[in-house]
């Protein structure tokens, strides 16, 4: 097991080098500059700035000037943000963004699994298309259609909750963002839970196992579901790193701080480290999910155990 | 018998949500802060909140509350003594000598004159890489030293004694004492920027001589700022802190104010306004701004260097309808370049077909393009660039529809994002497009000199016009009021017969203000320091 981790780590550093440099590139390409502004900057002062940022030398130069600083772990200054750097940015969005992701996925796992394995029991009766039906509605409905309603009706109408911000990460700041973000995934994972249950809950072995007269429960619980959240786990994978990384729809207007906007904003801002800085951030992130599902998955199925 | 044993387990998750929601709906309420605080929607997260390397009005809107030039402004807006309790200049016009307030930072080191000479020096140096810089070319040597063509020697600012400062001019400039006022010109803490380098403008270690000091900025949450018992005049100062959002969707920020969890949001949507004069009519501020929305024209393309299809382009497009039908937020129709209300520039010249009705416009238009060549069988098509925005493109739509019916003229909408407009823009490679222009100090030539050809960066049009750069240079040369504001007025004359930028409309301010604020004062330069706040 550990030389296969050691293998996939191993080899996820080409994966990285590879996707850094293609970012590299094609953010230089991008027309606009990071200094290019409604306020347009005299020549000389921009030749001050463009120095300063190493951006007047030959962009070949400019990649293996970064991949040195990257060895020593320094992703650079953001050029919008001047008083910070990438990592400073970064490490200071992921807690709201971990914390809100974190508890969202959480949410959408268990009312997901627990949705489409009823759904699947009473497959093709009233609860059943209930399930599903809601589950279509919020795999349909953007969550920038679903976050401003629901602040609207819980903060401005029911005044329950607030409205948006973060408030150091109160409780009561936090319901909105987290379930604006985990319904749609709550519906996905219903969905998957309840097709894979149902081809499991018409296999061999549960008809064994009911034949061997376990109880129902049980065999659900025991058997069934073990089988059935194979698909599901895999749809986690990248998903707890897409949702733990943020969202820009979410974090804009539930004015949460976390790194979601920078994916969206430093590339909008030509803002190069920074956008580097997420992406690098995000592949690693995926590279770790990924490997984790396939450990977890080894222990789900023994069909895919993978020896020493 | 299992849709018994689920009905529990799905009882028993009802229960657990239902227990959850309860709990968090009961924690108390630790949003209701002390009266003496002031909730700003900031509408953006600041770049920087070190005086040399800002540039928004996001950004001055915080670092103004923090900092005092040597004047600032008054609550109306008008430029009044800061830092600097008098001055003298002299006959020329040139040297100016300011006597200083005996006032300290916030850490009660005294504010010296040295200070101001180190914080422009530090602007200017050129490996600052300060973006603002330039505006301080009027100082003499400024520019040679920013451009690095002299040390900093040649900089004309000198620290006489602790608290007299003088500072010469290149040229006369009587705008000088209203730019002091704009955050290029504010003094920073020498001794600390000295200690901590970089690091200075973060959190507690900010250290500021204005009506309140940073005590926390977490980046994207919210910047705090607390009240600066040291400040000259806390006595009068009613508020204990602010705390800015920085949160940019305007729908979401105004459920906040609807909310009562925001007082003041300094922008919101053209399309909420409807709704917000018949629900919420005493937080609307409208107030006209000190900004023109134009098309600069380029003056290299094949077509538009014929001044009659510029003209014709111009008088065709209806500002009456863009500002009461499109726009719909009180935007003034502009027939001049240089905003009504612009220093004392008195009512600015306007173009000569303002008289005309827009039927009678329309039909000069036409002429004006048969004698060019064209009419609307063979009309050309024009590529007309704007930066993403739902308002710009309202516009841009508007005035395609305009041109095609009165003209005949096709016109292809090219929409990109705002970096690469304004590239495009730098590089000419347009024809017609969209730009705006906000004073950065409140006198006409700061919106004139973007047409005059040394202004290699903004003058988008590419306009080179011998007597409109001569008479440019002769106001800047000029101590007498009354005759520069005359040459400026020549000048925007030919601007507005050769029409390098057609002028559209002039801006509004567009602020909610809580009507528990007091002290707020609607003014051309929409700026309203919290030091004359307070909360009733």
């Amino acid at each position: 097991m550990f030389s296969y981790i050691l293998k996939r780590l191993l080899t996820a550093v080409p994966t990285l080098l590879i996707i850094i440099t293609i970012a590299f590139f094609m953010m230089r390409i991008a027309p606009g500059g990071p200094f290019d502004q409604e306020r347009q900057l005299p020549p000389e002062i921009e030749a001050n700035i463009l120095k300063a940022y190493d951006l007047d030398k030959p962009v070949y130069e400019q990649y293996f000037i970064y991949l040195g600083k990257l060895l020593q772990f320094d992703f650079g200054p953001s050029y919008k943000f001047r008083d910070f750097s990438v990592t400073e940015l970064i490490l200071s969005g992921l807690p709201a963004s971990f914390q809100i992701g974190g508890l969202a996925i959480l949410l959408a796992t268990f009312i997901g699994i627990g949705l489409g394995t009823l759904a699947a029991l009473y497959q093709n009766q009233k609860t059943d298309y209930a399930i599903m039906g809601v589950a279509m509605t919020g795999i349909a409905v953007p969550n920038f259609v679903a976050a401003p309603i629901l602040s609207l009706v819980f903060g401005v109408y029911l005044a329950w909750l607030p409205v948006a911000g973060w408030g150091d990460g109160a409780a009561r700041n936090l319901v909105l963002p987290v379930i604006s973000l985990a319904l749609p995934q709550i519906a996905y994972i219903a969905r998957l839970t309840r097709g894979s249950m149902i081809e499991v809950l018409h296999s061999n072995y549960i008809r064994t196992a009911r034949a061997k007269g376990i109880r129902e429960r049980l065999v659900v619980i025991r058997h069934a579901i073990k089988g059935a959240l194979l698909p599901v786990v895999s749809y986690l994978g990248p998903a707890v790193a897409a949702v733990t990384t943020g969202s820009v729809v979410i974090e804009s207007i539930y004015d949460i701080p976390g790194v979601g906007r920078y994916f969206v904003n430093a590339a909008l801002n030509r803002d190069y480290p920074l956008v580097m800085g997420v992406v690098i951030f995000y592949a690693t992130l995926i590279l770790i999910m990924n490997l984790i599902v396939d450990v977890v998955y080894s222990f789900l199925d023994p069909k895919l155990r993978v020896s020493g | 018998m299992k849709i018994k044993q689920f009905k529990q387990l799905k009882a028993g998750l009802l229960a657990v949500s239902i227990a959850l929601s309860g709990t968090l709906l009961t924690t108390p309420d630790n949003e209701a802060l002390a009266s003496g605080t002031l909730r700003i929607g900031n509408m953006g997260e600041p770049a920087s909140l070190d005086p040399h390397f800002i540039s928004g009005t996001w950004e001055s809107g915080i670092v103004g509350n923090m900092f005092l030039g040597l004047t600032t402004e008054a609550a109306d807006g008008t430029i009044i003594p800061g830092a600097a309790e008098s001055w003298t200049v002299s006959d020329d016009g040139l040297v100016y000598k300011f006597m200083l307030r005996d006032h300290t930072w916030s850490d009660g080191k005294p504010v010296t004159a040295q200070d101001f000479k180190m914080a422009l020096e530090r602007i200017l140096k050129p490996e600052t890489a300060a973006g603002y810089a330039s505006l301080l070319y009027t100082i003499k040597g400024a520019e040679e030293y920013n451009t690095g063509k002299a040390g900093p020697e040649a900089l004309a600012v000198k620290a006489i004694d602790d608290s007299t400062l003088e500072i010469t001019l290149s040229g006369p400039a009587p705008y000088f004492i209203a730019q002091l006022a704009h955050y290029t010109a504010y003094p920073v803490p020498s001794h600390k920027i000295e200690e901590l380098g970089k690091n200075w403008a973060k959190d507690s270690n900010m250290v500021s001589n204005g009506a309140f000091t940073l005590s926390e900025w977490t980046p994207n949450a919210q910047i705090r700022l607390k009240r600066n018992p040291q400040f000259y005049d806390a006595a009068n100062v009613s508020l204990d802190e602010l705390v800015y959002y920085p949160q940019e969707d305007r729908s979401a920020v105004l459920k906040r104010v609807r909310a009562g969890e925001i007082d003041i949001q300094t922008d919101f949507a053209s399309s909420d306004l409807k709704w917000l004069e018949k629900n919420m009519p005493d937080y609307v501020r409208i107030a006209p701004y000190l900004g023109v929305y134009y098309y600069p024209l380029n003056l290299d393309d094949d077509v538009l260097k014929d001044l009659r299809v510029r003209r014709a382009l111009a008088m065709t497009i209806d500002r009456k309808i863009l500002t009461e039908k499109v726009l719909r937020t009180g935007e003034v129709a502009a027939y001049s370049f240089v905003p009504p209300g612009t220093g004392d520039y008195g009512s600015s010249p306007e173009v000569s077909w303002k008289g005309m009705t827009q039927a009678e416009r329309v039909a000069e238009a036409q002429k004006l393009m048969k004698q060019a060549g064209f009419d609307k069988s063979n009309a050309p098509t024009i590529r007309l660039s704007y930066n993403t925005s739902e308002n710009h493109k309202k516009v841009a739509i508007a005035v395609a529809a305009m041109w095609k019916k009165a003209l005949g003229v096709k016109t292809e909408l090219f929409n990109t994002e705002v970096k690469v407009h304004y590239d495009n823009l730098k590089t000419r490679d347009f024809q017609a497009a969209r730009a705006g222009w906000i004073a950065d100090y409140n006198d006409p030539q700061n919106f004139l000199n973007l047409m005059e050809s040394r202004n290699t960066s903004q003058n988008y049009a590419n306009f080179n016009d011998n007597t409109f750069n001569d008479l440019m240079r002769k106001a800047e040369l000029e101590a007498d009021p009354v005759k520069r504001n005359d040459y400026m007025r020549q000048a925007e004359v030919i601007a507005l017969n050769e029409l390098p930028n057609i002028p559209i409309y002039h801006y509004v301010s567009k602020n909610l203000v809580s009507p528990k604020v007091d002290g707020w004062v609607d003014n051309a330069s929409d700026i309203h320091r919290a030091r004359y706040l307070s909360i009733k």
